[in-house]
């Protein structure tokens, strides 16, 4: 038996939203509540920095500096839903006190997702995650498009754990290890069984990262699913399993990538092109936000595609400024609001700078930053992936990449449009929230101002893949 | 290295300045002038900083001088700026167009004036800075960030068709860009940096040199721009509002021109050689096709829009003949026209902010009312199409030379486009200035006022100075365009 005490965060989740749960049942204010999920989150980011790096319990999970550094972003998408549903709670109908539980049990669970190294504790992970997911796309109960996202997503990913499910017994089944590292050690060019594996993880993870062609379910939910947990759904669990797959793919069959490249290869393309059409037609800015999230995770997966160290370092560094951006903008979707009624339709931005002048120029750039232009974050973001790209030869990749950008900046120019050239609306009385305005400003600040020094991101994100490479 | 940082100095006092005046409350005419005011000094505080600049630069040194190096991103992708004889007249054009335009834009910008400024800074920013850096990297964030500002400023206080132009001119030309992208981060994979000091010693080979060189070509054919990809530039002049028109012009085509000169022909010169006859054969193609289309315009903007690509088809031509006077030509070439077209612009902003409309056949007659800007568009009419004793004389006759020594029959086309251009232009003038005053609302124009005058003297003296006495800035350019010519033959050699 082993210590206990190396998962000590994982552990300190799981107690305080136990603890969080009971506490909820006698104590009305939930706000406090949600206050004390912070705070749990807080602590846990200081407990996750403080962790050595080591494989325990067999060599089935993992806390490396790859971990860590998941585990911190996810813990920052997780503070930011929970602060986003302070100010939203009352007028979404979604105050109820599972809410940060929930986020907590969620959060565990992609804990447990980016530091698995078996397939058991993935799964587990992966659907410890999912569960959480499926009640907090439905919360609001009274609302038609929010139950219909959650059982959409119910079905829809229960369906993805299936096959996911099912290429791990093959998997098993033809290794005889569920250890990622021993996986492919018997590996022989003729086991097709294991083959089939693979392509069956990678279809329920290609799900849970929402790449096309398992992309449907993205634009429903996230427009069905109140603000906060789309944000959630944009910030938290893309970046967990986008970890996963990388630890499966690069621990267990990083030396056979030749027969998984061209499934990334495939995916990443299809998710870039598909995104940056399909987005242009929207008028709902979640949906348009689920598409341009989708044509993110192309990119992201160019990285992986790239099977280099090159490649997972840009992949690090998108996610991180993907992270930063998608904060921003779901903050400002959530402070669309007048006299308790929230707007959603990218029509409602119209003429916005007439009376938001400082908020709007910084969505402003943040639609630029998405779209890649210089010299805010996203263009960094991009800068990076397609270094790795050219330094794997992967040309084709890279000029697919560069024209879905170019496409793309059409729909991300369109917002700027309408919040600048057209016939301006009342105002939004949502901007003034303080505390959307903690989270919106440092992460706009953040974008716009990365270019200055953006040396600490690049080295951290080398730092962090020192276990693959 | 111990000297005062002044290019930093230069890039950043703009930004400093938009600190500022956000800080500025705008909400009535008394706030908006100081925030106009504000601008105006802030900018030109940046002109005379870009002239102290202008007479420390050692004349007779060909390398960079007031070089700046600090680490950035990553080992190979540092934050380098540096001048030479050709960039730093291209920082000097900038920083005199900026204060020029935002006195242009005192009364014919009449609502969000504080946003206007604040985007007219922040471009100057980034103008300034693609001039400076000598690293591939930050080029690049500069020349595409310009894009944003500029998108907004022609979207927002543009004319009618104003979405279509601006989404027409920032697509394009990201479109043409970020092919560039992808060939500066091949040249950083293979060379291992993006510093172009060092890359201009660095030798490419032959194939990677046709395939980098179409990527780099690919941005600043839609830039400067080159027939058949200059269709956005009419669209985005017509829309602009004047003091939009007067940068794109000014400064933002000569970026393009730029590029050519330092990184076409400095990092892939066998590549140059080789495609020199297309560029040769679009540049005679654009400045004969697009003076017979200006020939044809009923729109004054879209008239001077269409010559610009023909002045810039002489731009190319000089470049690409490998020459030192070529070279010397072009680059004042572009100096000339940055100040020329800058300045008709400017002519066409007066009467339009009299009467309102750009349509030619609208005005008639106008020397009878107003003899001191007969006056003013003629000297830029003049110099537009090259008469001798302008700075349009010298440019395109170093370029016509140049060309002649390689070619006698691309001279002899290219010089159509020098009697083309007397054509459309002694037409427009004679069509608004000359004739009868027959049309009722003429008779009520007013001539120049006196914030008019001030925009307009030191173009003037400037476009004539230039053509009577161009010593001081062949002076300039010489050392930089004779180092260039050496380096790119002893490449080919």
């Amino acid at each position: 038996m082993e210590n206990i005490l190396h998962i000590i965060p994982e552990i300190f989740i799981f107690c305080s939203a136990l603890i969080l749960l009971i506490l909820g049942l006698f104590i009305k204010n939930i706000k406090l509540i949600n206050n004390l999920a912070i705070l749990s989150l807080l602590i846990a980011v200081a407990l996750v920095i403080n962790q050595p790096y080591q494989s325990i319990y067999l060599n089935s999970y993992v806390i490396d500096e790859f971990s860590s550094l998941f585990k911190i972003m996810i813990f920052i998408g997780s503070i930011v839903t929970l602060v986003m549903f302070v100010s939203s709670r009352e007028d979404l109908h979604i105050n109820l006190y599972e809410f940060p539980i929930l986020i907590l049990f969620s959060t565990l669970g992609m804990m447990v997702m980016v530091s698995a190294n078996d397939l058991l504790a993935m799964f587990i992970g992966l659907e410890l995650q999912s569960l959480s997911l499926y009640v907090l796309a439905a919360l609001n109960r009274n609302s038609l498009l929010s139950s219909e996202a959650g059982i959409k997503y119910f079905i829809l990913g229960a369906l993805s754990s299936g096959l996911l499910l099912f290429g791990i017994s093959y998997i098993y089944g033809f290794s005889g290890n569920a250890n990622f590292n021993l996986i492919a050690v018997n590996y022989n060019s003729e086991s097709l069984g294991l083959l089939i594996g693979i392509v069956f993880v990678l279809a329920g993870l290609a799900f849970k990262v929402s790449a096309v062609p398992f992309h449907m379910w993205t634009p429903d939910v996230y427009q069905g699913a109140p603000t906060p947990i789309t944000a959630f759904f944009a910030l938290a669990p893309k970046i967990a399993a986008m970890g996963l797959l990388v630890r499966f793919l690069f621990n267990s069959f990083g030396e056979l990538y030749l027969d998984w490249q061209q499934i990334i290869f495939f995916i990443s393309i299809a998710s870039m092109m598909l995104a940056a059409f399909a987005a242009i037609a929207q008028t709902n800015i979640k949906r348009l936000m689920a598409y341009s999230s989708i044509g993110h995770i192309g990119y992201a997966l160019i990285g992986v595609a790239c099977v280099s160290s090159e490649g997972l370092r840009s992949l690090l560094i998108y996610l991180m400024i993907y992270l930063v951006m998608n904060i921003s903008v779901f903050t400002v979707i959530l402070s669309l609001k007048r006299n308790d009624a929230y707007f959603e339709n990218i029509s409602d931005l119209s003429g916005m700078y007439k009376n938001h002048p400082f908020t709007t120029i910084l969505v402003a750039l943040m639609m630029f930053s998405l779209a890649g232009i210089p010299p805010l974050a996203g263009f960094f973001g991009k800068f990076y992936i397609f270094v790795a790209a050219l330094e794997s030869n992967m040309v084709f990749l890279a000029v697919i990449g560069i024209i879905a950008s170019v496409i793309s900046a059409f729909y991300y120019l369109r917002i700027v449009k309408i919040m600048y050239f057209d016939e301006p609306k009342e105002k939004f009385d949502g901007v003034n929230i303080r505390s959307l305005q903690v989270l919106f400003y440092p992460s706009s600040f953040l974008v716009i101002l990365f270019f200055i020094y953006p040396a600490p991101i690049i080295q951290l994100s080398e730092y962090a893949i020192k276990s693959f490479y | 290295m111990n000297e005062l940082p002044i290019l930093s100095i230069l890039i950043l006092l703009p930004i400093v300045g938009i600190f500022f005046m956000t800080l500025i409350r705008n909400n009535n005419d008394q706030s908006s002038n100081n925030l106009k005011h504000t601008a105006l000094w802030i900018s030109f505080l940046n002109f005379l900083i870009s002239l102290y600049l202008l007479f420390s630069f050692n004349q007779q040194d060909a390398d960079f001088q007031f070089e700046e190096r600090y680490f950035w991103i990553e080992y190979g992708i540092s934050y380098h700026l540096g001048v030479d004889g050709i960039s730093i007249l291209f920082i000097v054009l900038t920083t005199m167009l900026v204060p020029i335009c935002i006195l242009a834009s005192y009364d014919s910008i009449k609502f969000s004036v504080k946003e206007y400024l604040i985007a007219f800074l922040a471009l100057e920013t980034f103008m300034i800075g693609v001039f400076c850096s000598l690293d591939l990297v930050l080029f690049y964030l500069f020349f595409e960030g310009g894009l944003i500002p500029m998108f907004l400023i022609i979207g927002i206080w543009g004319g009618e068709r104003r979405v279509y132009s601006t989404f027409k001119f920032f697509l394009y030309t990201l479109a043409g860009s970020v092919f560039m992208l992808l060939a500066i981060i091949y040249i950083f994979i293979t060379a291992g940096t993006t510093d172009v000091s060092y890359l201009l010693d660095y030798n490419f080979t032959r194939n990677e040199q046709i395939v980098l060189w179409l990527a780099f070509f690919a941005s600043f054919m839609v830039k400067i721009p080159m027939w058949p990809f200059h269709t956005w530039l009419p669209d985005a002049h017509v829309e602009a509002p004047t003091a939009g028109s007067v940068i794109l012009a000014g400064v933002l085509l000569k970026m393009a021109g730029y590029g050519f000169i330092r990184f076409s022909i400095g990092f892939f010169p066998e590549a140059s050689e080789l495609f020199a006859p297309l560029i040769f054969a679009l540049s005679i193609v654009a400045i004969i096709v697009t003076s017979l289309i200006a020939l044809v315009q009923e729109d004054m903007k879209k008239l001077i829009a269409y010559s610009s690509v023909a002045h810039m088809g002489f731009v190319t031509l000089g470049i690409f003949t490998f020459t030192v006077q070529g070279i010397e030509g072009s680059v004042i070439q572009m100096i000339s026209h940055g100040i020329v077209s800058a300045a008709l612009f400017l002519c066409v902003g007066v009467v339009y902010d009299r009467l309102h409309t750009r349509e030619i056949s609208r005005y008639g007659g106008l020397v009878s009312k107003m003899p001191m800007y007969a006056f003013t568009f003629m000297i830029f009419i003049l110099a537009s199409l090259g008469l001798p004793g302008t700075s349009g004389f010298v440019g395109e006759f170093l370029v016509l030379l140049s060309i002649f020594s390689i070619n006698t029959y691309f001279a002899v086309f290219a010089t159509t486009g020098v009697v083309l251009a007397a054509t459309y232009s002694l037409w427009l003038y004679r069509r608004m200035i000359f004739g009868a005053l027959i049309k009722d609302d003429l008779s009520e124009m007013l001539d120049l006022t006196r914030r008019e005058i001030i925009i307009f003297v030191p173009l003037i003296t400037l476009t004539i100075f230039i053509g009577i006495y161009p010593k001081p800035v062949i002076d300039i350019i010489e050392p930089s365009a004779k180092k260039i010519v050496s380096q790119v033959n002893g490449k080919l050699n």
